[in-house]
Formats: structure tokens, C-alpha cells, sequence
């Protein structure tokens, strides 16, 4: 491994904007390390089944920057891996991480031998808990590094040992510890990016009451042919198929009581989701989207022009008022008033989909450093953060098209430092 | 700035030809600044218990206002239907004081004699206050008897026929006093009340007056 120097930039989170940020640094021929939280990444945009608004599929563009990292020597890539001190200051930081342990070295060939030997299941994370997987795992499919991950919670039980005992390879290491590092650093980007809201503090809609209700992350996880659902739009109460469906915009984003910042996703995402019904039953699905007001901006707006065409898709001006179950059916009857006319409504639908927000990952007070955070816990570019830069969700709610330009920036904010960095070691050097 | 940019600002400021009741409801009703916050989302007509019952939900009220309706507005009885469960107020995306906006409302066009006369939420609140203010206590068989009798004297006594069972469980109770008939209880100092309340009456005509 190379060793860090002042003329380092740690990129923090492995998502699209992390991915991002630490390829356009290491393609200027910079030395990068890409740190991530959890054991592979690709970050939220690997459980999208789509993008809007090209409805291309982000496994595509996950793949693309997969052979950049691969193709590339610059960047040195640590999964697992979290900060817990920055000291320090512009072009000169010492940043302590955490690894956590994978108990799975780097001889595996996810060939899958301890996955099926090990009995424990745990909620799937990547499918949002719709699904079990077992304790010996690949995170998912198209998950970097390809290497299988033992929880920690098996570790010291019988399970850990079969699959141990399974492995081909000999590449389960139960003696795997905790490690601290020490690193010098000259910049340094966080993209830490986004967390879906908590449905459950959002009382009327009854995430937690009711099984029918369910939030637009999940509702993506659904269309996935390999995901909890095998692709289909099934009604979590009755396993039967949802044709009808509803999405409610500003669920949790643009409130007072919850979100106050727009998270400038949500709209076009049930748009974007929308067509997904189609996909499925052509004209026999229907969507009916509440709303506020649909912001789908600049060439957005051909994307919602085009939805707003078809005949299968209705709006419903209105913030949904509250939702209450029709025990025979399951269905959730959505109540409210529609602005255009004041007409009340009770609409009974077979499946609802709630727009949630984002929020970042990281909250104010778990920040392991002093940056500048705004009311609605983004960072913001501020002369006093030094070489801290922001990129993409932890910046600002952004969409992955505006993510992926914030963390280029960031990433040229960064090599600026970094320059400035190797421009005065030469001088002194010279000097000496 | 150029001079005729700012002078075209404050005329529109002293609303000299636009949103004048929106401005005469941020001057005179109590949580009027509020109006203009609304973004029309809806979610408190689709909270309101009563919902159903009112001629204009308050996001109606409030486009209303913007669009200058005034008499619609103050002589609705919409916001006299409020019952202040504050549901609308926990909901409201925009922290809009809905309830209190309502109230404010209501309050003003009554001070301007645009209210509905028959309503019945404003004959009681007018009851209510000619019973508390006259003793400083709530007497509360007076209050049930006149809110019986206010539609006339047959059906007064149908009224409180009906209510006959429950004034003698009181009674026997202890929970309601039959002298209180002849004058009641009251605080000890009830001229000192009356021209405490006399006083504050002044200050607010005045006020009224003023902004006028």
C-alpha cells in the first residue's frame, strides 16, 4: 500500500458521488484513498432499479466506474472502514479510521460454499429488510470488492465454524480484529451521502399501522428481478398483485414537522416510478400521484410532460390529510381534500408508495469534525471547513446527475489543495 | 435602485390597488401575517373533524383572502365552526397558527357586525361572555338555561325537559346549585372586574378605531 501523505485526498463514502470524487482525482494522477462504511460499495444508487429520467439502469453506470477503479493504480479502496478523528488543518490532516473486520480475506471467490451452510438469517439491509439474507453474505450482486462478508453477530457460534469449515478457499478468518489507523492527509471530500426519512414519525400515514403503505425506496427494491418481490409489484399484506397504486408527494420533505428543505428527488423518482406500472400492465395499472406542486425543472420537465400524457397516471392536487385501512380489502383509503374544486375525497387505493425525502447519512452531532452545517444538516461551503469539501448528498439533496457534477467540484477543490501542497514541498525542498 | 422602481414598491405596499383584504386581514386579525404562508396544499381541510360541514375549508379561507373577497369571507360562518382541536395546526406543513387564525377572523368580523347573526357558535361565545363577565364566574345553570331558551320560550322548556334527568342527577350530586338562580357566586371584587374590563374595552375600540 502506498503510504498516505500530506498529499493524499480521502474520499469518504463509497457511493456514486464518493466513486466520483476519488476517479476524477486519481484520473489527475492523485493519490486517493475511497473509505466506505459498509462492506462493498456502489452506495444507494445500486438499489435503484432505474434513473430518470433516460430510465436507464444504474448498474450500467455503477459497472462503467467499477473498471475506472479497477483499471486505476491511484486509488487505494477500504470497505468497512470509518472515520473517527480529523485533527489538523489545510493540507496537512491526521485522520484516525476504523476497520471493521470482514472475517473474509482476500483469497475468497465468492464461489457462495459458506453462505449456504450457515443457518442464522438477518434482515437483508440492501433490500430494506424485505427480505432475509443469511449470516455469511455477498452484499449484493454487483457488490466491490466480490468478496462475501461473515456478520458479526456469528461470530463465536457454530454457524461461523461451518463456513469455515465450507470454504474452498480457506479464506474465512475468524481471528480478524478491529484495526486503528493513522493517516496523513492533505484534503479531504465527504461523501457520506443520504439516508431515506423515517417513514414512522410521519403518524397520519400510517407506515407503521399498515402493511399496504410502503416508502418509494422500497417500492424500487420491488422491481428488482432478483429482489424480495422477483420483480413484481406485490402487495406486502396479501402477496397479490397491486395495480392501483398511489404515490404521496412531500412525504416528510417540505415541513415543518419533519423535513424543511424540498428534496428535489421525490418528484421526479414517482414519475419515474410510475412508468414502472406501466411497464408492468400496460393499461390495465393505474397511478395517482398527490401532490403540492411537481417540481421537475429544466429538461426535466419533458420527462414529466410525458408521464402527465398517459392516461393510466392521474394528479390529484392535494397533501394527503391522513390514511386509514379498509380491514376486508387491506386497501389504504387515502383522505384529504383536492385544492381544484375543494372536492373531499376517500380514495381507496391497493397500494401506496410514500415520496420520501433524504436527509444526510450523517446527523449534525455524529459528525467527527468541526465543519459548517446548515438548518436542514448539509454541509456548506465555507472558508472555515479548510480542505473539508462536501460532495454531492452530504453537500445538498441533489438527484445523481447534480451529485455526480458536486463531486467533481469537489474533487477540483481538492486538487487545489493538493497542488498547492506538492508546489511548496518542491520549494522547500529545493531550499534544503 | 432607480427612484421610480422604489416608488412603484411602496405603492404597492400601501396597497393602493392590490391585495387590499389581505393586507386589512394582516392589520386587524390576530395571526393574519400568517395568510400569505399558506401554499395551498390542502391538509388542513383533509384534517378538519368538521370538515365536511363548512362552506370553506381554511385553505379555501385563505385563497379567499388573497383574492379579496371580503364580504364572503367575514360573512361566512366557516371559521365560527372551528372547534379548536388543533389538528390542523399539528399537520400544517407551514407551521401556519390555523386555529388561532380562525379565531381571529371570526373575532374581527364580529367586531365589524359582518358575522352571521343565527350562528349558533357565536351566540354562545356571546352568552358565555355575558355570563363570566358579569360575576366573574362561570354560572354555569344560567349558562344551560339561556342556551336553552335563546330561540324563544317553548322551546326553552322543551329544551330543558329534555335535559331533566341530568340537572336532577346534578343536583343531587352536588354538582349544580338551584340558588344560583338568584344572582350566584361571583369574585369579591366585581366593580374592580367590570372596570378592569371597561378599561380594556376602551383600549381595544380605540385601536379598532385607529386602524380603521
Amino acid at each position: 500500500m502506498a503510504v498516505a501523505t500530506n498529499q493524499t485526498i480521502l474520499v469518504v463514502g463509497g457511493g456514486i458521488s464518493g466513486l466520483t470524487a476519488a476517479l476524477e482525482a486519481a484520473e489527475c494522477g492523485k493519490d486517493v484513498i475511497l473509505i466506505e462504511k459498509n462492506p462493498s460499495l456502489g452506495g444507494r444508487i445500486s438499489q435503484l432499479y432505474k434513473y430518470f429520467p433516460k430510465l436507464c439502469h444504474p448498474s450500467c453506470g455503477l459497472e462503467i466506474n467499477l473498471r475506472r477503479l479497477k483499471g486505476n493504480r491511484n486509488v487505494r479502496v477500504m470497505t468497512l472502514t470509518e472515520v473517527s478523528a480529523v485533527s489538523g488543518e489545510t493540507g496537512n490532516y491526521s485522520v484516525t479510521l476504523k476497520r471493521s473486520p470482514r472475517y473474509v480475506n482476500d483469497r475468497c471467490t465468492a464461489c457462495g460454499e459458506c453462505g449456504k451452510v450457515v443457518e442464522a438469517d438477518f434482515d437483508d439491509e440492501f433490500h430494506y429488510g424485505m427480505k432475509q439474507r443469511k449470516g455469511a453474505y455477498l452484499p449484493f450482486s454487483m457488490a466491490y470488492p466480490q468478496r462475501y462478508v461473515l456478520d458479526p453477530c456469528i461470530i463465536g457460534s457454530d454457524d461461523a465454524d461451518k463456513a469455515k469449515a465450507a470454504c474452498p478457499m480457506d479464506a474465512i478468518d475468524l481471528d480478524m480484529q478491529e484495526e486503528t489507523l493513522e493517516l496523513n492527509i492533505g484534503a479531504i471530500i465527504w461523501a457520506t451521502g443520504w439516508r431515506p426519512y423515517d417513514a414512522n414519525k410521519i403518524q397520519p400515514y400510517g407506515y407503521d399501522r399498515f402493511d399496504n403503505v410502503i416508502t418509494n425506496v422500497e417500492f424500487e427494491r420491488m422491481l428488482d428481478p432478483f429482489g424480495p418481490t422477483g420483480g413484481k409489484i406485490l402487495r406486502p399484506s396479501d402477496g397479490k398483485e397491486a395495480r392501483d397504486i398511489a404515490f404521496i408527494q412531500c412525504a416528510g420533505s417540505r415541513d415543518e414537522n419533519h423535513l424543511k428543505h424540498c428534496s428535489r428527488i421525490c418528484c421526479m423518482a414517482s414519475l419515474k416510478q410510475a412508468t414502472y406500472v406501466r411497464e408492468q400492465y400496460g393499461d390495465e395499472g393505474k397511478s395517482s400521484i398527490y401532490y403540492i406542486d411537481i417540481r421537475a425543472i429544466d429538461r426535466l420537465d419533458n420527462f414529466f410532460a410525458k408521464v402527465k400524457a398517459d392516461e393510466t397516471v392521474s394528479f390529484i392536487k392535494s397533501k394527503v390529510a391522513s390514511i386509514t385501512e379498509d380491514k376486508a380489502s387491506g386497501n389504504p383509503v387515502l383522505h384529504g381534500v383536492n385544492v381544484e374544486g375543494y372536492h373531499r375525497y376517500s380514495n381507496p387505493h391497493e397500494l401506496v408508495v410514500l415520496a420520501i425525502g433524504m436527509e444526510p447519512s450523517v446527523s449534525r452531532d455524529e459528525f467527527p469534525v468541526d465543519v459548517v452545517i446548515d438548518d436542514n444538516g448539509f454541509v456548506e461551503a465555507d472558508e472555515s471547513n479548510g480542505a473539508i469539501f462536501a460532495a454531492g448528498c452530504t453537500a445538498d439533496a441533489l438527484d445523481v446527475n447534480r451529485a455526480v457534477q458536486n463531486a467533481t467540484a469537489s474533487a477540483l477543490r481538492a486538487i487545489q489543495v493538493i497542488n498547492r501542497v506538492a508546489a511548496q514541498e518542491a520549494a522547500s525542498g529545493a531550499e534544503g | 435602485m432607480s427612484d421610480m422602481g422604489s416608488v412603484a414598491i411602496e405603492k404597492y405596499r400601501n396597497n393602493n390597488y392590490r391585495n387590499n383584504f389581505l393586507h386589512e386581514v394582516e392589520a386587524h386579525v390576530e395571526g393574519g401575517e400568517w395568510v400569505k404562508m399558506c401554499m395551498q396544499c390542502g391538509v388542513c381541510a383533509g384534517s378538519c373533524p368538521l370538515g365536511p360541514h363548512w362552506a370553506h375549508p381554511p385553505q379555501e379561507i385563505f385563497m379567499m383572502i388573497r383574492a379579496g373577497k371580503r364580504e364572503e369571507v367575514l360573512t361566512s360562518d366557516s371559521m365560527w365552526m372551528c372547534t379548536s382541536c388543533y389538528n390542523c395546526i399539528v399537520r400544517c406543513p407551514r407551521g401556519l397558527p390555523i386555529t388561532h387564525i380562525m379565531h381571529g377572523l371570526a373575532h374581527y368580523a364580529h367586531r365589524l357586525g359582518l358575522a352571521p347573526e343565527k350562528q349558533p357558535t357565536r351566540e354562545f361565545a356571546k352568552l358565555f361572555w355575558d355570563n363570566i363577565t358579569k360575576n366573574g364566574r362561570a354560572n354555569e345553570l344560567k349558562m344551560g338555561l339561556s342556551l336553552y331558551f335563546k330561540d324563544g320560550f317553548g322551546s326553552g322548556v322543551k329544551e330543558a325537559m329534555k335535559n331533566k334527568a341530568l340537572g336532577q342527577a346534578m343536583m343531587k350530586t352536588k354538582r349544580m346549585n338551584p340558588m344560583e338562580f338568584f344572582g350566584g357566586h361571583g369574585v369579591k371584587d366585581k366593580s374592580g372586574l367590570h372596570a378592569m374590563l371597561a378599561k380594556a374595552r376602551e383600549i381595544e375600540d380605540a385601536k379598532f378605531e385607529q386602524g380603521k
